[in-house]
């Protein structure tokens, strides 16, 4: 009895004070690739990256623009383009207006000026929320309009890329947004301008195949999806499962197809540096840099 | 003329057609004239055809624009072009037999012809993936199209495509990049550039044959965003409602047309291309000279000015 006695657990009361500071459900969150759960705080604290894993959860556009550029910098343009509904497709104008609801005046892009790390740049961060980052007129528009900016005025341009593709419900019209932001991209390649494309979670269809992939750097987020077609048309078309990891931005930098993998706390650093290189301006920490006679 | 080809609106003109062909049977076997009664017959099969063909819907124009009987690149490049010498390859992976090329002569002129190229049979189909090209393809298409460019000759596209290839291969070798490059380069070509949709034009593997001066389709030709069979998979989880999302897409030449996103209708023989591929040819010929003639007038410069004008243009939008 008295040998017993030195394994018995003195019981306290378990009123601990971390359970005593009634954290709210909701404010947990679960890494959806390891299983990790933290504060959301946490979450959010390390740019919507799972601090276990690594995994670049989807960030939101008005984050992105907060995450590129310098602090009270930016500035929106073209903010008043509305789609219209040149096919009067069936629910588009429904469809258009509980995006507007959910996800901001915007459309599927917002476009503006700011600075990066001190450089004026032009910027353009699609909203994958509206309806999943869909390209049809307005998109097209002021993308082009960016660009055109880009050119008159001389400074960079720089696209966050997210899109299921270009938008249905416009038809015919929104494939040749895909003419039509080329045509602006060329015209910028012509005169010299840098353009960045950055490609975040998931980037296809006519987006990939027109100014996503033109960049003359094209950078991705660790994991982000990436490829013209949808796994399930290719699924269906080949009859077999994909192998593991396809159409992510890893495969796509092993298979040649953009220049780097740049997880998202490094993006602005890693966008001013490729500027000044493409602006053949001097870095901005002087100390750091060997200077050539 | 009825075959296994028929198409399910033509069933009306079946019972007409074996009519005419039984009399001639007699006429041959038994030398009876019948001439009378053939005559007959053909204009009614002829006012009954145009009615068909006058009504039909976007769904139905998309089977005449996918019929197997239907000219490819390949027929128009012997037919309508003279002296062709088909180019291969795109010098980096392989020679996509999903698109040809190569050069050719227009009314004396030489041109650079590239054209999608589907399969006449299960054999032809296989080699030629039913004409959805991989990313070789579309590189080889820009080298043709780099390679007219420096010699100043004009590049004319034939568009016939159900889209570009989605399989492992195309996404390895980049399809993105090759459609997105190949959109980007057309843009800026200092050439002139004609195209014409001469059966199907899918999607993103169309327009990166497609971005030009003139754009021309076939009366009975279609061009569209996403196939009606895939836009009607993911607005309304259902394939079979087709009919509702070609209506809806606003695919036809004449939709097109009125929303400016094409510079002319080629009319097509009474029941379609396949009718008469001769004549449909004879057509496309006469317009892809005239258009042809008309550009090689313009300055490089300002024609690739104007071709960028054109396609900022597109597009239908609100500022408030």
């Amino acid at each position: 009895m008295a040998v017993m006695a030195w394994f018995k657990k003195e019981r306290k009361p378990r009123t601990s004070q971390r359970a005593r500071l009634e954290i709210p459900a909701d404010a947990w969150e679960k890494c959806d690739r390891c299983g990790h759960i933290d504060l959301r705080e946490k979450f959010e604290k390390s740019l919507n990256v799972c601090p276990e894993c690594g995994r670049h959860r989807r960030f939101s556009a008005e984050e992105y623009i907060e995450l590129l550029t310098d602090t009270g910098t930016w500035r929106e343009l073209n903010a008043a383009l509305r789609s219209a509904d040149p096919l009067q497709f069936e629910h588009y104008v429904d469809r258009v207006a509980s995006a507007r609801k959910k996800a901001g005046e915007a459309d599927a892009i917002f476009t503006g000026a700011a600075r990066v790390d001190g450089l004026p740049f032009n910027l353009g961060v699609m909203n994958f929320r509206f309806m999943g980052g869909s390209m049809g007129s307005v998109v097209g528009e002021k993308i082009a309009r960016l660009a055109r900016r880009s050119l008159e005025k001389k400074i960079p341009l720089v696209l966050v890329s997210t899109s299921g593709g270009a938008r249905m419900q416009e038809g015919v019209l929104s494939l040749m947004q895909m003419a039509k932001t080329s045509a602006a991209i060329a015209a910028l390649r012509n005169a010299g301008i840098p353009y960045i494309s950055i490609l975040t979670d998931p980037t296809t269809g006519g987006v990939s195949a027109s100014f996503a992939m033109q960049g003359d750097v094209i950078l991705a987020e660790p994991g982000a999806v990436i490829g013209f077609a949808g796994q399930r048309v290719i699924k269906q078309t080949i009859g077999q499962d994909l192998p593991e990891g396809f159409q992510t931005a890893e495969f796509l930098l092993e298979h040649g197809q953009i220049d780097d993998v740049v997880p998202r706390g490094s993006l602005k650093e890693t966008t001013a540096r490729l500027l000044r290189h493409m602006q053949g301006q001097r870095p901005h920490h002087m100390e750091s840099v060997e200077q050539l006679a | 003329m009825a075959s296994a080809y028929t198409l399910e609106f033509e069933k009306p003109l079946q019972e007409l057609e074996r009519q005419i062909e039984e009399l001639r049977r007699l006429q041959t076997e038994r030398q009876i004239d019948v001439d009378g009664e053939v005559a007959a017959l053909q204009q009614k099969l002829d006012t009954l055809k145009g009615e068909i063909y006058s009504k039909l819907t976007p769904m139905q124009r998309v089977t005449v624009a996918r019929h197997p009987r239907r000219p490819y690149s390949l027929d128009y490049l012997s037919t309508i072009f003279t002296d062709f010498i088909e180019l291969h390859g795109d010098r980096l992976f392989m020679d996509d037999p999903a698109i040809v090329g190569g050069w050719a002569r227009l009314a004396g002129v030489s041109v650079m012809v590239i054209g999608h190229q589907k399969g006449r049979d299960t054999k032809e189909n296989l080699k030629r993936n039913f004409g959805m090209p991989h990313p070789e393809g579309y590189r080889k298409a820009l080298r043709l199209m780099q390679l007219a460019a420096r010699f100043g000759a004009p590049v004319i596209t034939l568009i016939d495509t159900p889209g570009a290839y989605p399989g492992l291969g195309a996404e390895e070798r980049g399809q993105s990049e090759a459609l997105a490059r190949n959109i980007l380069e057309m843009s800026a070509l200092e050439t002139p550039i004609v195209t014409c949709v001469i059966g199907e034009g899918g999607s993103g593997g169309a327009l990166a044959l497609g971005v030009a001066d003139r754009v021309l389709m076939l009366e009975n030709s279609v061009y569209s965003v996403i196939t009606p069979e895939g836009c009607a998979a993911i607005l309304w989880k259902d394939a079979s409602q087709r009919e509702r999302a070609a209506a809806a897409l606003k695919i036809t030449a004449e939709d097109l047309l009125r929303l400016k996103v094409i510079d002319e209708i080629i009319p097509e023989p009474l029941g379609g291309a396949h009718q008469d591929p001769d004549a449909t040819g004879e057509r496309l010929r006469e317009a892809l000279i005239r258009h042809v003639t008309e550009l090689r007038k313009i300055r490089p410069e300002k024609l690739v000015r104007r071709r960028a004008e054109k396609y900022a243009a597109m597009g239908t939008f609100v500022e408030s």
